[in-house]
């Protein structure tokens, strides 16, 4: 190990360099040698960073995970992947970081439509990932983006042309078999005007140590409408780091939901990027239990005037499981009528669970509407008062009201094949006895 | 059905209730009226048994046990079920899924089996066309988002379902259009039986346009300072509720 980099990753970068995809592609290989140059002069991310003052990643870098260049995954067990692959939809299977032909299914895509990994896109799209690729994050945010910029194996491309509806959902799957595996992948979705689509992005693995680095960038024209859900139910043991990036055009709509169920320590930052009367709602539910660290980091920026935004993050604490919330909307100096609204809700189940909370309104314009809220606490005893009228003892009324208020949020997914799968792992967390899934 | 003996609350050591007395026998229909801040909804509440309240005398006395120890949920699996004037909204639980909860709850404090799936359905769905409501109310999240009418309406939705022996409606009245008011009352009314007790409490005489009471209390500063027949409603609205204030400062 030489003394001139920050991390032990980028020591090890040059025996993976030639194995990357996009060799012929110049503007990518400049684009990766900035990233790796930033990276070794910063390592990953410290406790001194405001951004990540409540999340220590120290651990990433004793590990040392490896990726997995001789593509030695381990035979998946299809009832398994049954648990997290959608039947009725367009899905990309990524193993270890590295795209799945056999596990994947993308027939019947109207033509126009583009879905496949991010390798093949290279190849057959360099023009239209040159102007994208890199474009609605920026390496100098933090240096997992970069990290995944130099490091990215494979991931997902979509492209939706102008006025296409996508009649199924697009799904990826990122599936970790092996331990110690490094995944890193980087998603580019491309939804031009007047458009529409729903993507899920879901995040499995059997039950050893990896890490998980995902960066998604999305980027929606005027009038389109695209809604993008996270499933991440990474092993106990796992290491995620999520990033989702996305640039909003005039009249844009933007749905996310982020359900974070797995992982030792779980990442997520979600930054959309408002144009002119552009719509933003960020959905989240974390669910935290044992030594769980889950956190989660959004940041919505009114930049044009018009937009509206709404935040609603969820949040379940057990055991000695630490959940964190910090949400920022920065509302421009041209952003006037800007309507934002951001709320974080936790629940503590247990004395040692913890909630770190830190919502931020940076208001530049005068003409606004925002507001946000906080609670962190126990159920409302109202609530429990009023089944305990109904017949239910006071201990099965929490175990409902518990459920509901995760369950609040498990509504809000139209995919009817993802709304089943997240509501089985909630149902996993909070069980509920004597009643058809179908009600819930 | 039910014995309340010089029954004195506090609440934040404030005395509220300051000796209230009632006899109801099954089958009975009780009104109990008063201005705002005479106590109704405290009496209400501490028949159901909401926390916060302190009964420094008295006794409640339901089917010869003592009301006052039964946690709330035993009340109500034992046949007391209060209509909430402001019922909850729980987002994430489904109507139908409180039914069935409640319903089983029941069955389980009686020595009964679990109630068969589809007898369940055959018996809310019909409860559902008594009250005029769409059956799509069953899967909507217990209030959320209802409207005044609505909630009420699912308040004596789930009274219909669990038959409960004494029924106790808060204010079922108020928030109620005309129209959402004659359901409400037919909804309750078609649960008049012989072995089946209502206590009504109301501000307004309205309600009782639609569901005649046998019996008129006037609840004042605390205490039930008049009783009568249905005739005694009709008096009040009349004269107002200074009348009977006066009559007890007299």
């Amino acid at each position: 190990m030489t003394t001139t980099t920050a991390s032990r990753y980028a020591a090890e970068y040059q025996s993976l360099a030639p194995l990357l995809p996009g060799q012929d592609l110049p503007w990518l290989q400049q684009l990766r040698a900035q990233a790796l140059k930033k990276f070794s002069a910063q390592g990953f991310p410290s406790l001194r960073e405001e951004e990540w003052r409540y999340t220590n990643v120290s651990a990433i870098e004793k590990k040392l995970f490896s990726p997995s260049i001789n593509r030695a995954s381990s035979p998946i067990d299809t009832d398994w992947l049954k648990q997290y692959q959608l039947d009725d939809a367009w899905s990309v299977v990524l193993v270890d970081g590295y795209f799945s032909a056999e596990l994947s299914v993308l027939d019947g895509l109207p033509n126009s439509v583009s879905v496949m990994s991010m390798a093949d896109a290279l190849v057959k799209y360099p023009t239209l990932l040159e102007t994208h690729l890199g474009h609605a994050v920026d390496n100098a945010e933090h240096s997992f983006i970069a990290f995944n910029t130099g490091w990215f194996t494979d991931g997902l491309f979509v492209h939706i042309p102008a006025k296409q509806l996508l009649a199924k959902p697009v799904q990826v799957l990122h599936i970790a078999t092996q331990a110690d595996v490094l995944a890193t992948t980087r998603t580019i979705i491309i939804a031009d005007e007047m458009s529409a689509a729903k993507v899920t992005e879901s995040f499995a693995g059997l039950d050893v140590a990896y890490l998980s680095a995902a960066v998604t960038e999305v980027f929606v024209g005027a009038n389109a409408d695209v809604t993008l859900y996270k499933m991440q139910c990474e092993s106990e043991k796992a290491y995620h780091f999520g990033g989702t990036y996305v640039k909003q055009a005039r009249n844009a709509r933007f749905n996310h939901h982020n359900f974070a169920f797995g992982g030792l320590l779980a990442r997520s930052d979600i930054h959309s990027d408002l144009d002119v009367a552009s719509e933003c709602e960020l959905n989240g539910l974390y669910l935290g239990v044992k030594r769980q660290h889950i956190d989660n980091h959004t940041r919505i920026n009114h930049l044009k005037p018009h937009g509206i935004s709404r935040e609603l993050y969820k949040g379940v604490l057990d055991d000695r499981a630490r959940g964190v919330f910090q949400g920022r909307v920065i509302v421009d100096i041209d952003a006037q009528k800007t309507d934002s609204q951001m709320n974080n809700r936790n629940l503590l189940l247990s004395d040692d669970a913890e909630a770190d909370t830190k919502p931020q309104l940076e208001i530049y314009a005068d003409d606004v509407k925002c507001g946000h809220g906080v609670t962190v606490g126990q159920l409302d005893e109202k609530s429990i008062f009023y089944l305990q009228s109904r017949c239910i003892d006071a201990e099965t009324a929490r175990n409902i009201l518990t459920f509901a208020f995760a369950n609040e949020m498990v509504d809000k997914v139209k995919i009817k094949g993802l709304h089943d799968r997240v509501l089985e792992q909630v149902l996993v967390r909070f069980p509920q006895e004597g009643v058809e899934k179908s009600w819930l | 059905m039910l014995s309340i003996k010089n029954l004195t609350v506090n609440v934040n050591d404030k005395q509220i209730l300051k000796g209230i007395n009632l006899e109801i026998k099954a089958g009975e229909i009780h009104a109990i009226m008063g201005p705002n801040g005479s106590g109704k909804s405290t009496l209400s509440h501490i028949l159901s048994g909401k926390a916060g309240y302190e009964v420094t005398g008295g006794s409640v006395t339901y089917q010869g046990k003592d009301l006052l120890e039964m946690p709330p949920e035993i009340r109500a699996r034992e046949g007391v079920f209060l209509a909430f004037q402001y019922p909850v909204e729980i987002p994430g639980v489904s109507n139908i899924y409180l039914l069935k909860a409640a319903l089983n709850s029941i069955r389980k404090y009686h020595g009964q089996p679990e109630v068969d799936a589809m007898d369940f359905l055959t018996l809310v769905k019909g409860k559902v066309r008594l009250l005029e409501m769409d059956e799509k109310f069953l899967y909507r999240a217990v209030n959320e988002g209802f409207s005044g009418g609505e909630k009420k309406r699912n308040e004596i939705l789930q009274m219909a379902i669990l038959e409960p022996k004494l029924c106790i409606l808060d204010e079922t009245d108020s928030g109620l259009d005309i129209d959402a008011l004659k359901v409400v009352a037919e909804g309750v009314n078609s649960l008049r039986s012989p072995d089946r007790s209502f206590v009504m409490v109301t501000h307004y005489q309205r309600l009782l346009d639609y569901i005649k009471p046998d019996f008129v209390h006037v609840l004042a500063h605390g205490q039930i300072v008049k009783s009568g027949g249905a005739e005694l409603a009709l008096e009040l609205e009349e004269k107002g509720y200074s009348w009977v204030e006066d009559t007890k400062a007299a």
